[in-house]
């Protein structure tokens, strides 16, 4: 190879990591020829792109060997083995460039089975190809995925009237095509829509112009997909900045990572800091390859700014003159994408850039069919269900409609047990707060009427991973029950368990603070304690009280006051002259008098006769692991 | 190209940085699997652009099979030290005494011992509730349907039945204690881009890459680089020069070399270009089942 031709296909190589990208959908299930659509696109490009290097090169090289025999069943088998094998059909991605752009196909299966697939991966998307084939015309799924493409904010829409080779390339089918669908696409909103006759399997407009189709002028396929405008959709004049990350590596520097979401953002520009509404200037925004003077969509930046202000992840900065909606209140298209249907009573985490809080859905507008695009009144969604729907969440989001700021108008709600993403959301221009519906629903105000919470047992069970129950750990001053219970609650702590802790020292000091350690205050001292302790089981809390509670009685008031079956007494069984030894001082007030009703000297400690657990304090390095042993065993934590 | 329009490699490089301080900012503790690869170069400098001025908040690991070239070894090393990585290297200490290797005991045990078992002892060593890995959705049927936010169980393991519907650029995150997930940011690079990427951004790799003449052997079918005095004599023997570069890194006896003249990253990126088969097949394990990569995944494999 001489320098000349080095330098040839440097030139090249340079020109080619300049092209751009594109991402489009692909609809339409197999019967339509889509797979045998893709694999011409992926193969023939390949050969393009071959020829294309080889004319740079003066030796002549291996030419088109991706020649005539495409084998495209690949593509079909590789479905086929998915359907076999069972395994959801899911979207997959797939890869093509040519020496103009790069494309990224996201390939969704057309039944309405597949709903939530084509919502997935039309998100990304700013181009969808839908394929009819010439010989149905205009057919239900066609609609659908018009529907969902244009509900998706898809602003360029490519109808591929495939198989024109077994419609003899007739014009007049073609035709009616065009008008029948240009008739049913009239009220929605599709700035760009395309018609191009074509055969995949024939290779007739896909890579090379058809020879079959002297009447259409236009561009095939893949010279349409090179060339069609999309930079102009995204959105340049709403500056919004999700704050991702703040990065703090060093004293003095203080940077707000993230993606561009729509908008120009410009060193020097004054912005708003939400929900602060604190101002500050730009002073640096540093990009991938040093600083640089603006950042747009979708480039992913540092910024700094001029004044110390306080800005934390999910915050956002805006321009102060143009602002998103703050409010906890919203209306959204919801798409259902769980095999779980919608419970009501969910609180969902709801994602929405990068805040997450938690949501509700308090009403449902309307459900709608896909099919006919009829709206049904509904409670629920189930999978591939889709409807309006309004929502609160806990903090304030800011956002737009989904329609003029994609990312700012889409959100995630994920399951608070499961932790799946239930449904997605794009939301729609926000009603006056009047004509939301309140917050609280009917029957949940029937409910606090009863005084009953709403959520229930079950639900907290399975947020916690736990049931709320009580390990009551009596003994002797000085027996080792608060090492016992400091060092348990730690344990159950690191694993994940929700646990509070109360002893006789921090219940003392304030709960029962004008209480005396005679016996009737102690009874009342340990029958609050016993109140507090039911109140957090009933929240699905594990409490742990360390407490001397030297008489059987009181012991037995205490467990009917927490729940029989909810109470675990473990005893600490520790030897007086251990206590003596452990808390000197106490013991010998006790004995010269000066301190009364101590138990072990001056009062009796009756020992539980049913205590579930005892122990020895000389054990205390294992006890804890015991009663984590035993809490499983139970089923208690983790709750089975 | 307008002044508001980003070239595919930027909107790409865009979306992984994205990707990475998502996970930074979401999970506790998390790492990033580094292979030594050329993916991983870049994935690696990704990260390095992501948290610039600051450091990367996360570590380096490597599971070491103990099979790697030792030219990897070598590069590893002076590139964690070169950028100041904190870098993990863990491997399966009782398969390395065992003396578990490829040329005894085959690859499918080799992998699964010194690769997939080291890789979950790592990730549970250390607790990392988020693991980056390099791969790419074109590399394989299996990985085009993956997520980027690719969910495990407490047990390490995928099932492709039941992955989270990802749209937009939100990821959830949400996950419970033991259970992680993997990480995937370069999902939507293909072979081509991740070496148009070397070249624009001059990224340092492996010379194994380039075309050297280089002593290998047939072995199974692929021709494998003799790297070290482990090699069977007799296969070791068979040695011959030839001009050999590879596509992917991996253990060398599981990793064959493809005869090449390409020996700058232009001549590799045209090699590219006019290549038809993909880049795995010169990796010897996939060959020992059919579906062989699902499976390995499902079992926790990366």
């Amino acid at each position: 190879m001489d320098t000349n031709e080095t330098l040839d296909i440097k030139t090249f190589l340079d020109q080619d990591e300049k092209k751009d990208l594109l991402r489009l959908l692909t609809a339409g299930s197999v019967d339509d020829g889509k797979s045998t659509l893709i694999g011409r696109l992926l193969f023939d490009s390949k050969r393009i792109y071959e020829d294309q290097l080889s004319a740079l090169e003066r030796d002549s090289k291996r030419v088109g060997h991706a020649g005539d025999d495409i084998d495209y069943a690949l593509l079909l088998d590789g479905l086929k083995a998915e359907r076999e094998q069972g395994i959801t059909i899911d979207v997959a991605y797939r890869y093509f460039s040519t020496n103009k752009r790069k494309f990224i196909i996201a390939d969704t299966p057309g039944h309405e089975q597949y709903t939530r697939n084509m919502i997935t991966g039309g998100s990304t998307a700013n181009l969808a190809i839908l394929l009819v084939d010439a010989q149905n015309g205009v057919i239900t799924q066609t609609k659908r995925h018009t529907f969902l493409v244009n509900l998706l904010g898809i602003q360029h829409v490519v109808v591929a009237i495939n198989k024109m080779d077994l419609v003899n390339y007739s014009k007049e089918v073609y035709d009616k095509i065009v008008t029948d669908y240009k008739e049913f696409i009239t009220g929605l909103d599709i700035p760009d829509v395309n018609f191009i006759p074509m055969s995949a399997l024939k290779g007739d407009n896909v890579v090379d112009t058809s020879k079959n189709m002297d009447w259409y002028h236009g561009e095939c396929m893949l010279e349409f997909l090179e060339n069609v405008h999309v930079s102009s959709d995204r959105n340049f004049d709403d500056m919004r900045y999700p704050v991702q990350f703040v990065n703090r590596p060093f004293e003095g520097f203080r940077g707000f990572a993230s993606t561009v979401a729509s908008g120009v953002i410009r060193q020097g520009d004054e912005v708003l800091a939400l929900p602060s509404r604190n101002k500050s200037k730009v002073e640096r925004i540093i990009g991938t390859h040093g600083d640089q003077e603006y950042a747009f969509p979708p480039q992913a930046i540092t910024v700094t700014l001029e004044d110390e202000i306080d800005v934390s992840r999910g915050d956002m900065l805006v321009h102060p003159d143009n602002t998103p909606r703050a409010d906890r209140h919203f209306e959204a298209i919801l798409v259902w994408m769980d095999e779980e249907p919608m419970d009501p009573e969910t609180q969902f985490y709801i994602k929405h850039t990068t805040n997450t809080t938690k949501a509700r859905i308090d009403d449902i507008r309307y459900r709608i069919d896909v099919n006919t695009l009829e709206k049904t009144k509904v409670e629920s969604f189930g999978l591939n269900e889709i409807g309006r729907a309004v929502i609160t969440t806990m903090k304030p989001i800011f956002f737009d409609p989904y329609e003029k700021v994609a990312t700012t108008g889409s959100f995630i709600l994920i399951d608070p047990v499961t932790h799946n993403t239930s449904a997605v959301g794009m939301i729609i221009d926000k009603l006056s707060d009047s004509e939301l519906p309140t917050r609280i629903t009917d029957m949940d105000r029937e409910k606090i009427k009863r005084g009953e919470a709403l959520v229930s047992e079950q639900e907290r069970q399975k947020r916690y991973n736990q049931k709320g129950h009580t390990l009551w750990i009596t003994g002797l001053h000085g027996s080792g029950k608060n090492e016992l219970a400091y060092t348990l609650e730690k344990q159950l702590f690191d694993l994940g368990a929700t646990v509070v802790l109360m002893d006789g020292s921090t219940v003392r000091s304030g709960l029962s603070r004008e209480l005396d350690h005679s016996p009737s205050d102690r009874a009342e001292h340990l029958r609050r304690v016993a109140h507090v302790a039911r109140l957090l089981n009933d929240q699905g809390i594990i409490t742990i009280c360390s407490f001397i509670s030297p008489d059987e009685d009181i012991r037995r008031q205490v467990k009917e006051i927490i729940g029989q079956d909810r109470m675990h007494t473990i005893y600490m069984n520790a030897d007086i002259d251990f206590c003596r030894k452990n808390k000197p001082d106490l013991f010998e007030k006790a004995d010269k008098g000066e301190l009364k009703y101590m138990p072990g000297v001056d009062e009796e400690f009756q020992e539980p006769k049913q205590a579930e657990i005892t122990m020895r304090p000389e054990e205390n390095g294992k006890n804890p692991e015991k009663i984590i042993d035993y809490l499983n065993r139970q089923g208690i934590f983790p709750a089975e | 190209m307008d002044k508001y329009t980003l070239t595919h490699l930027r909107q790409l490089e865009a979306e992984s940085i994205h990707i990475m301080r998502e996970v930074a900012a979401e999970f506790e503790n998390p790492v990033m699997l580094y292979s030594i690869g050329k993916d991983s170069s870049v994935m690696a400098r990704l990260a390095e652009k992501a948290f610039k001025p600051g450091k990367v908040p996360f570590p380096l690991m490597h599971i070491d099979s103990t099979w790697k070239f030792s030219e990897m070894i070598k590069f590893r090393d002076s590139y964690a030290k070169k950028m100041g990585w904190d870098l993990i290297v863990h491997y399966n200490k009782e398969g390395y005494e065992k003396g578990v290797g490829p040329f005894t005991h085959g690859s499918k045990v080799h992998t699964d011992i010194m690769k997939t078992q080291a890789l979950l002892q790592g990730l549970t060593k250390y607790g990392f509730d988020a693991a980056f890995g390099g791969a790419r959705r074109d590399e394989e049927k299996s990985r085009a349907k993956e997520r980027i936010f690719s969910f495990r169980d407490s047990f390490h393991q995928w099932d492709p039945k039941n992955q989270r519907p990802e749209l937009w650029n939100i990821y959830n995150a949400k996950v419970h204690k033991g259970e992680s997930i993997r990480v995937f940011p370069l999902s939507n690079w293909t072979e081509l881009d991740i070496w148009q990427y070397i070249r624009l951004e001059d990224i340092p790799i492996v010379p194994l890459y380039f075309a050297k003449e280089r002593p290998v052997v047939e072995y199974s079918g692929a021709l494998i680089l003799v790297d070290d005095d482990r090699m069977p004599k007799e296969l070791a023997d068979k040695a011959k020069m030839k001009k050999v570069r590879f596509r992917t890194l991996g253990c060398y006896p599981l990793t064959g070399a493809v005869e090449s003249d390409a020996d700058t990253v232009e001549k590799i990126v045209e090699e590219m270009m006019t290549v038809t088969q993909s880049e795995r097949t010169t990796r010897v394990i996939d060959f020992d089942q059919d579906a062989s990569m699902e499976q390995k995944k499902r079992e926790g494999y990366f």
